[in-house]
């Protein structure tokens, strides 16, 4: 039998018909937002509902407030944003979804929660109508995000046209140093392919520095392989996905357990499996990397300069990095270590888990932050994890605001916004222009280096803080 | 959905790489209803077309008399990456485009541009740049697509064709509902389902 990669086995597995280059993918998993309303209006419209209610999960995450969540949906101020996570309530009501709801001790961010809840699992298809979905695919499942259009075809059929996507394979060898982890190799590696490297194609992250990442790392790399354009982002299964999604709420128990890791440990890429492209990079010599444009490809190790945009290859690069630099403020040729930032923030999708929280609050422990700084858990239960932990005492001695759940100013569509001309170091995924708020300048780093820069005033070097 | 068959309208270039759907549609926005007559047309590309205090930045190309009324936006690589808000097409065809060029697009951005019976053309890079300055030279100059043919003409009358895959074309063509073109299926996708489950019983 010819040898087949993750993804192959995985996507023939959910063919159900194909036609002229498409095929029909069944679904096993759907997440909806407080965006997915317009997928909700357009199937009311139609006279459809949900077909396989018990196969979408609902939670409120996008425009969930961060702070006075103790009084509910009382507490939300702005009557659109309230008006937003109440329609999604009423669509999963109306609709028999599971709704984990602004109150719900379970509430989260979608991709942190589906992991958590372990209705993420390996093999499985995977769609929600955000294109961070492919976060999931840390545990060896497929998964993609779509549009509300492509998302009301899901909730009425369970099902999806889609063109089968090419496979790009990126393995990352060596060993990392300390103060180097899953955020730096996925930076690192779309500096190296680009914000286009990988559009049409599905990425498996492979190599010895992914392999030794925990499940919380991984989940960070594939979480920003749609920052390289590519479709979804994939990890082997093995023992630490297994470890990790064993007991928990939603995952399959006793008989079902043994089934499914029999299966699941058929799905790794065959040895000898080919990849139409395959890119390498070396891990033990990764820096901490940050972002100093604003694209996510505007990346370099912390120890460079500001580049100059007349030195770089290609034109369209040239022209982005010159209206990147003016929005930034930056001047070329300057040391990364000496941008001053405004503010700091810590959580996301991206690194809002309970080991990105820890590795912050160790470089807080005992050091105070010069600049505004918040922590917005990636889940509620995470909150009381860290709670418990005594994280929550660390960031809060050291000046951080400690806050709730939800997406924050990372889609800063819930009212937490970096102001205008402020510069931010964020561990969130995009450092668009206007992303955390208008006019707002983001550098994207990991937890440990935005607690590190928190406490400097600067772009520093975490492991100078180590 | 509205078929696509041809278009010939006025043209904007716009020269931002990897301008991305939060740049198309900013997200502070995205909680607003898709309500008449305006729909989402107000909010296209709002933080480049409109100042603080909401007046029309004149430098932007669409506030200029020559461009208000553009069809078609000639724009760069990776036009549409980013974020998979559907709300950017919405945008777009509310304000009466119905067609984006570039040399490339964000995956799932050009998807919700099918979906919604708007035409994504792929056209290499210089062929792109080429268009722009045409369209530079001579403001309100209109582009002709045939979707049939698959080609752009533009305002020298030199016609360039176009790559789409047959089944994004007769989707397109014909302005067919995708949920239909699903549920023909219906049958088969049972019969995936029991025995998709019967496997894997906790997946049901």
């Amino acid at each position: 039998m010819t040898p087949r990669t993750l993804f192959d086995k995985i996507w023939q597995q959910h063919v159900i018909a194909s036609r002229e280059g498409e095929s029909l993918l069944y679904v096993d998993r759907n997440f909806v937002h407080e965006g997915a309303f317009h997928a909700f209006f357009a199937l009311a419209k139609e006279g459809r509902k949900v077909r396989r209610p018990r196969q979408t999960f609902a939670t409120a995450d996008h425009y969930v407030p961060t702070v006075g969540r103790e009084h509910g949906l009382a507490g939300v101020i702005d009557p659109e944003i309230r008006g937003m996570i109440e329609l999604l309530e009423h669509n999963a009501r109306e609709n028999g979804l599971l709704h984990l709801g602004i109150d719900d001790p379970r509430q989260g961010i979608v991709h942190v929660v589906g992991p958590e809840l372990g209705i993420t699992q390996p093999g499985l298809t995977i769609t929600c109508g955000d294109s961070h979905t492919s976060t999931h695919g840390a545990f060896g499942a497929l998964a993609f995000g779509i549009g509300a259009s492509q998302l009301k075809q899901i909730l009425a059929t369970q099902c999806l046209w889609q063109k089968k996507p090419k496979t790009l394979r990126v393995v990352v060898d060596g060993t990392l140093v300390a103060g180097v982890g899953g955020k730096d190799i996925i930076l690192a590696i779309i500096a190296k392919i680009g914000t286009a490297g990988a559009t049409g194609h599905t990425i498996e992250f492979a190599g010895s520095a992914i392999r030794a990442l925990s499940m919380e790392g991984r989940l960070t790399v594939c979480n920003m392989a749609i920052e390289a354009g590519a479709r979804a982002g994939m990890i082997a299964p093995d023992d630490t996905t297994f470890r990790y999604i064993e007991g928990r709420e939603l995952a399959p128990q006793g008989a079902d357990w043994d089934r499914a890791l029999q299966w699941w440990r058929t799905l790794p890429s065959d040895e000898g499996a080919s990849f139409d492209r395959e890119v390498h990079l070396g891990g033990s010599a990764l820096e901490p990397t940050i972002t100093w444009g604003t694209s996510p490809e505007e990346a370099l190790p912390v120890s460079a300069q500001v580049p100059a945009p007349g030195e770089m290859a290609g034109a369209d690069k040239r022209e982005h990095a010159i209206s990147a630099l003016a929005y930034m403020g930056l001047t070329p040729g300057m040391a990364l270590t000496d941008i001053v930032i405004d503010r700091a923030f810590i959580g996301t999708c991206t690194n809002g888990r309970i080991e990105d929280l820890r590795a912050a609050a160790a470089i807080l422990k005992g050091r105070k932050a010069v600049v505004p700084a918040w922590v917005s858990p990636g889940s509620s239960q995470i909150k009381r994890q860290a709670e418990a932990e005594g994280l929550d005492r660390i960031f809060t001695e050291a000046g951080f605001e400690w806050r709730a759940s939800g997406c924050s100013a990372c889609a800063a569509m819930n009212g937490d916004i970096v102001p205008a001309g402020m510069r931010c170091a964020s561990t969130s995924n995009r450092n668009f222009e206007g992303r955390q708020g208008k006019g707002a300048r983001t550098h994207l780093m990991s937890p440990a280096m935005v607690a590190a820069a928190a406490v400097t005033g600067r772009i520093t070097d975490v492991r100078t803080l180590l | 959905m509205q078929p696509f068959t041809t278009l010939t309208a006025v043209a904007a270039p716009l020269a931002i790489a990897n301008c991305d759907t939060d740049k198309v549609i900013p997200a502070r926005l995205l909680r607003k209803l898709r309500a008449p007559p305006h729909g989402y047309a107000p909010y296209l590309f709002y933080d480049m077309r409109f100042d603080a205090q909401g007046g029309e930045r004149p430098e932007f190309v669409l506030n200029q008399p020559a461009y208000r009324n553009a069809g078609i936006i000639v724009a760069d690589v990776n036009f549409g990456c980013g974020s998979s808000r559907e709300g950017a097409v919405y945008a777009m065809m509310d304000h009466g485009i119905r067609s984006v060029i570039a040399p490339s697009f964000g995956d799932i951005h050009y998807a919700n541009e099918i979906q919604n019976g708007m035409l994504p053309v792929i056209l290499p890079e210089d062929t792109c740049r080429k268009l722009r300055e045409q369209l530079h030279a001579k403001p309100g100059a209109e582009l002709s697509i045939d979707l049939e043919a698959q080609t752009v003409t533009d305002p020298a009358g030199e016609s360039h064709r176009f790559q789409i895959d047959a089944i994004y074309k007769e989707r397109l063509l014909k302005g067919l509902d995708e949920v239909g073109l699903v549920l023909e299926h219906l049958p088969e996708i049972e019969a995936f389902e029991k025995k998709h489950h019967s496997e894997h019983g906790w997946l049901a």
